[in-house]
C-alpha cells in the first residue's frame, strides 16, 4: 500500500483500469446514461416539460397518450384525472426522486461513515454500543422502520427521506467499521501513528481513503433502495402528500382510475422502474470495477 | 454445541431490549400523549387531565414508565387498539397466519423459479440464457412491487378475469377457523371448492410478493453455483464420466445450497416488508394491512405492538437460521 506515496503516478492507471472494466460492462454503461438523462431531466425539468406539472387543463381531463385512439400530441402521455399532464409531472417527478435518493443517502452516508469510523478505530465500548444499536435498526424490516419513523414525525417528503436516512444507516456503519478493522493494522496506518498523526487525522486522512471502493458501491445501490422506499412511502400515503409529483404518490392518486384509464398507473410505475433499474446496474459495474474481490466473475 | 446456542441466545438479549426501546420511543416522541386523544378538540380542564395522566402512569418518570411497558410486554399485554378496542396481540394472532400463509407460498414459488433459474445461468455462463436470467432477476430486483401488483391484476384479473382481486376467499363460502391458514382450513373441512377460491385468491399476492426474494435467490444461487463448479470434486466427477444434470443437481447445487439456505433465512425482513404493501393493494387480512390501518388511523398502541412483533419474529428467525448455520458449518460454530 505505497499508494499514499506515489499518489501523482498511482492515481492515473488506477482509474484507467477502473474505467476499462467499468466500459466493457454493458449493463452497467446502459446504467450510467439513463442516470445522465434522468440528471439532466431534473435539472432542466422546467425547460424541458410541455406543460407546468400542476396546472390542470379541466376540458381535458383522463386523455390517453398520444399513440392511443382519443390522444393527442399535446399530451404525450395523457393526463390525469383532473386533467395534468402526465409527461411533465413524471420530469418533475425526476427531481424529486433524484433529490430524495441525493438527501437520504448523502445524510445516511456522512452519519454512517463517522460512526462506522468510530467504532472501528476506538473498539471496546463504543464500538459494542454503536453496533448493538445497529442491530436493533437493522432487526426492523426496511418498510416498517421508514413506516415507524413516519409515524413519528408525521407523513410527508422531508419526514420520509430522514426516514429513508436512518433505514440505510447501518449498512454504512457495518460497511465502514468492516473496511476500517482491515485497515487499522496495517503497516502505513502504524507508520502515520509513528510519526505522530492523532486519531482524528488517522481516521479521516489516513484510513478513510482506503475504505471508500465499497462505500461507493453501497451508495450507488442505497439511491435506488431510496427511490424504492420513497415510492412505497408516498403510495401508501406517508411520504410525498398530492399534489406534489412524486411518482409513488401520483401512482396512489390514480388508483381508482386504473381499469378505465391505466395509464395513469402505467407510466409513473414505469418511471420508478427504469430509475431504480440503471442505479442498480451502474451498482453492479461500480461493485465489478472497483473491488475485484467481488466481481461476479 | 450448547455453548454456541447459549452465546448465541445471549446475544439477542440487548437487541431485544434495544427493539422495545425503539416500540416505548414511539408512543413518546408522537406529538400530544393519550390523554389529548381522548379529550379531543375540545379540550379539558388541567385537574381531570391531571388525574387522568396519573391514571396511566404517564406522570411517573420515562425510566419508570419504561419499565412499566416491558412488564406490561412481557406479561404479554401489548395494550388494546384505539379503533377497535381488541388487546393488540389477540388482534394480530389472529392476523398473523393470513401472512405466513402469504409468505410461505411467495417464499416457495420464489426457490421453485428462483433455484433452476440461477443453476442455469451459472451453467450456461455467458450465453444468452444468462443474459436473460441475470436481466430478468435485475429487473425483479428493482419492481416497485404495488406496480408490478397492478399490473397483474390488470393483465390477470381485469382483462384476463382468471383471478380475483382482492382478499382471502370469496364470501359465499364460510369456513371455520380452525388454524387461521385458509388453505388448511377449507381441506379439512373438506370443501373443495372453498379450497379452490382460496388457492385462486393467494396465486396473485403469492406471486408478487415473491418477485424480490426470487431474484435475489437466482443472483445468491448463480454466484454460489459458479463459486462451486471451479471446485476439484466437480471436475473429479466430471472425469469419472457423469452426465451434466447429474453433476450440475446431485454434486453442484447441493454444495452450493449452503448460502444458499443462509440467504433465504434473512428474506424474512424482505418478506415481511413486501407483505405491507402486497396486503394493503390486495386487501389480504394479514398484518401488514392492519399495520398500515393503524398508522392511518393514527391507532398507536397497534402500530407500537406491530413493530415490536414483527420485529421479534425477525429477530427469532435470524436467530434460527445462524444456528442452523452453525449445525451445518462447524466452521462458524468455533469462530
Amino acid at each position: 500500500m505505497d499508494d499514499n506515496v506515489a499518489e501523482p503516478l498511482a492515481r492515473a492507471p488506477r482509474w484507467r483500469a477502473f474505467w476499462y472494466t467499468f466500459r466493457h460492462n454493458r449493463g452497467a454503461l446502459a446504467g450510467l446514461a439513463i442516470v445522465v438523462v434522468l440528471v439532466l431531466l431534473a435539472v432542466f425539468a422546467d425547460v424541458v416539460s410541455p406543460h407546468p406539472p400542476n396546472e390542470q387543463y379541466r376540458e381535458a381531463t383522463l386523455q390517453p397518450p398520444a399513440w392511443a385512439a382519443g390522444g393527442s400530441a399535446r399530451f404525450l402521455l395523457g393526463t390525469d384525472p383532473v386533467g395534468r399532464d402526465i409527461l411533465s409531472r413524471l420530469i418533475h417527478g425526476t427531481r424529486l426522486s433524484l433529490a430524495i435518493g441525493f438527501i437520504s443517502v448523502a445524510l445516511s452516508l456522512s452519519l454512517g461513515i463517522v460512526l462506522g469510523l468510530v467504532a472501528g478505530y476506538c473498539r471496546g465500548v463504543v464500538d459494542t454500543v454503536i453496533m448493538r444499536v445497529m442491530d436493533v435498526m437493522l432487526a426492523l424490516p426496511s418498510l416498517l422502520l421508514a413506516i415507524a419513523v413516519v409515524a413519528i414525525l408525521g407523513p410527508g417528503l422531508i419526514n420520509a427521506m430522514f426516514a429513508i436516512a436512518i433505514v440505510l444507516l447501518p449498512h454504512y456503519v457495518r460497511l465502514t467499521r468492516a473496511s476500517v478493522i482491515a485497515e487499522a493494522g496495517r503497516d502505513y496506518v502504524t507508520a502515520s501513528r509513528l510519526a505522530g498523526a492523532g486519531p482524528v487525522r488517522l481516521m479521516f486522512d489516513t484510513i478513510l481513503p482506503n475504505c471508500t471502493a465499497p462505500l461507493i458501491v453501497q451508495a450507488t445501490l442505497g439511491f435506488s433502495n431510496a427511490i424504492l422506499d420513497a415510492a412505497a412511502l408516498g403510495f401508501l400515503g406517508l411520504g410525498a402528500q398530492p399534489p406534489t409529483p412524486e411518482w409513488g404518490a401520483m401512482l396512489a392518486d390514480a388508483l381508482e382510475f386504473i381499469q378505465s384509464a391505466p395509464w395513469v398507473v402505467t407510466f409513473p410505475g414505469l418511471a420508478i422502474l427504469v430509475t431504480v433499474l440503471a442505479f442498480n446496474l451502474m451498482g453492479d459495474g461500480l461493485r465489478d470495477a472497483l473491488d475485484p474481490r467481488l466481481a461476479r466473475s | 454445541m450448547l455453548r454456541f446456542l447459549l452465546r448465541r441466545a445471549a446475544l439477542i438479549v440487548p437487541t431485544f431490549i434495544g427493539v422495545t426501546l425503539v416500540a416505548f420511543a414511539l408512543i413518546h416522541f408522537i406529538p400530544g400523549d393519550p390523554v389529548e386523544n381522548i379529550s379531543g378538540e375540545r379540550g379539558m380542564d388541567a385537574a381531570r387531565r391531571a388525574r387522568l395522566l396519573h391514571e396511566f402512569g404517564l406522570d411517573r418518570p420515562l425510566p419508570v414508565q419504561y419499565l412499566n411497558y416491558v412488564g406490561q410486554v412481557l406479561h404479554g399485554d401489548l395494550g388494546t387498539s384505539l379503533t377497535t378496542h381488541e388487546p393488540v396481540l389477540r388482534e394480530f394472532a389472529t392476523l398473523f397466519p393470513a401472512t405466513v400463509e402469504l409468505a410461505f407460498f411467495a417464499l416457495l414459488f420464489a426457490l421453485a423459479v428462483g433455484l433452476p433459474a440461477g443453476a442455469l445461468a451459472a451453467v450456461k455462463r455467458n450465453t444468452a440464457a444468462d443474459y436473460v436470467v441475470m436481466g430478468a432477476a435485475l429487473t425483479g430486483y428493482s419492481m416497485p412491487i404495488f406496480w408490478w401488483a397492478l399490473l397483474l391484476i390488470l393483465f390477470f384479473s381485469v382483462q384476463l378475469g382468471w383471478t380475483p382481486v382482492s382478499g382471502r376467499i370469496a364470501v359465499q363460502y364460510d369456513v371455520a377457523a380452525t388454524t387461521g391458514f385458509m388453505l388448511v382450513d377449507t381441506l379439512k373441512a373438506g370443501d373443495w371448492a372453498a379450497f379452490r377460491s382460496a388457492l385462486s385468491h393467494l396465486v396473485l399476492p403469492a406471486l408478487v410478493l415473491g418477485t424480490i426474494p426470487l431474484a435475489v435467490i437466482a443472483r445468491i444461487t448463480r454466484s454460489a453455483m459458479l463459486e462451486v463448479l471451479r471446485e476439484d470434486y466437480i471436475r473429479a466427477a466430471r472425469s469419472r464420466g457423469l452426465g451434466t444434470v447429474r453433476v450440475v443437481v446431485v454434486h453442484a447445487l447441493r454444495n452450493a445450497l449452503i448460502p444458499i439456505v443462509t440467504v433465504i433465512g434473512l428474506q424474512v425482513g424482505l418478506l415481511l416488508s413486501g407483505a405491507i404493501l402486497t396486503e394493503t393493494i390486495f386487501s389480504w387480512p394479514g398484518i401488514g394491512n392492519w399495520l398500515i390501518h393503524g398508522v392511518q388511523a393514527r391507532d398507536y398502541p397497534v402500530v407500537q405492538g406491530g413493530v415490536l412483533l414483527i420485529a421479534t419474529i425477525v429477530i427469532t428467525v435470524n436467530l434460527i437460521v445462524d444456528v442452523l448455520y452453525g449445525v451445518i458449518n462447524p466452521r462458524i460454530r468455533h469462530g
